[in-house]
């Protein structure tokens, strides 16, 4: 298969930033079957990776599954082949925000009442911001 | 025994039950955790990807601001981005040299980077803290919830075996309760989801609540904030959630003291 020059820059930089190579993956899925909140993904987590090693960037932009990835690390912790797949998810992340040079998130977003406000951790907002919005 | 203590955001507002009890606990049983000066955010999430340094500037301050003297926290969350950001400075000597110049500070990874628990089991010793309980939880249900934080990714946080850890249950034991196994314990609560995704979290909190429930837990301990926020907020009946450090230092009677450990 033969792969254009932007997507050969997107996949090293990926491999620098994250440490990781989508290659190493022989598709065997047990990330997905661990996933805690892979029923609300539209791509299953080795899917991510399949297209990573398919090029199908476009199609990885649209998706919901790296917005869903909370990053509690359970695929990483199982996979045979040691692929931090956390890792490639925030790679594909900050593509996207960097990408489309905006924000997935703003205060704006927030649907929660002032007591709920009052009630949820402060580091859930910060983390929510750090991960949704650069 | 002496140690720097960060505590972060939310142990100063939502989970203040948490460090009060925690301090009262620490003093009760000789463990003292100096406060660290002026201290900032731990980061909230580990930067995931290396050319995010940005966002490790504000453990590697923390970390640099305890002097190489070991640093204890009790939220979860803080204790994981501290204790990898302290891996990234001592592994990667490029990040090490742009993240210290950029803050002019003289930082090379040392210092025991650790949570309470961990103080607790390896410092102290269950069976020196077990002594020290004057008021056991005897005949209490208690199911210990670890959640992501602590325990993954195993090869950098060291804390415990991540598929099948002891080390809450051990401290259950230790204080006389008995202990509830259940399937979920290790499962993630659903983190930052509750805030754009409060469907996901629901769902992923539910699944954890409910199998302790049916395990025949009277109550959950958890030693993050944002995993009980979570465990609290889900649809039907739910089960108490307490901070580990709440029953800790009901076991060792101190819970009325907290003021003594504000001090």
């Amino acid at each position: 298969m033969i792969f254009s020059e932007s997507y050969h820059r997107f996949i090293d930089e990926l491999k620098k930033n994250t440490g990781q190579d989508p290659n190493q993956c022989y598709q065997c899925a047990k990330c997905s079957a661990g996933c805690p909140v892979v029923a609300a993904m539209d791509l299953l987590p080795h899917q991510v990776i399949r297209y990573l090693q398919l090029g199908l960037l476009g199609e990885l932009e649209e998706s919901r599954t790296p917005w869903i990835c909370a990053s509690c690390f359970t695929c990483a912790a199982r996979c045979p082949r040691d692929l931090d797949l956390a890792r490639l998810m925030e790679g594909v992340r900050l593509a996207v925000l960097r990408l489309r040079e905006g924000n997935r998130l703003s205060p704006a977003d927030l649907e929660l009442t002032p007591e709920q406000l009052e009630k949820l951790p402060a580091q859930a907002l910060v983390s929510s911001f750090r991960k949704y919005a650069k | 025994m002496h140690y720097r203590y960060f505590p972060g955001c939310t142990l100063k507002t939502q989970a203040k039950e948490m460090e009060d009890t925690a301090l009262a606990a620490a003093s009760a049983l000789g463990i003292e955790l100096q406060e660290l000066p002026e201290w900032q955010c731990c980061g909230a999430v580990f930067p995931l990807s290396d050319d995010e340094l940005i966002t490790l500037l504000s453990p590697v301050r923390t970390l640099a601001a305890a002097g190489g003297e070991p640093l204890v926290s009790l939220c979860a969350a803080c204790h994981h981005v501290l204790k990898r950001a302290q891996e990234v400075i001592k592994r990667n000597p490029d990040t090490r040299e742009k993240v210290t110049d950029f803050l002019e500070v003289d930082y090379a990874g040392e210092g025991r980077v650790l949570h309470f628990l961990e103080v607790l089991r390896d410092d102290l010793g269950f069976d020196r803290l077990k002594e020290q309980v004057s008021h056991p939880l005897a005949g209490r249900k208690i199911a210990a919830y670890y959640g992501c934080l602590l325990l993954r990714p195993a090869k950098e946080m060291q804390f415990d075996d991540p598929e099948n850890p002891t080390i809450m249950e051990d401290l259950l034991r230790s204080l006389g309760a008995e202990v509830v196994s259940t399937a979920y314990r290790t499962e993630c609560c659903g983190a930052y989801l509750s805030v754009t995704e409060e469907k996901v979290a629901t769902a992923t909190a539910e699944k954890i609540v409910h199998s302790a429930r049916r395990a025949g837990a009277e109550a959950l301990i958890t030693a993050c904030p944002l995993c009980r926020y979570n465990l609290e907020n889900i649809g039907g009946p739910a089960l108490p959630v307490y901070y580990f450090s709440e029953l800790l230092a009901e076991a060792l009677g101190v819970a009325a003291l907290k003021e003594v450990a504000r001090g």
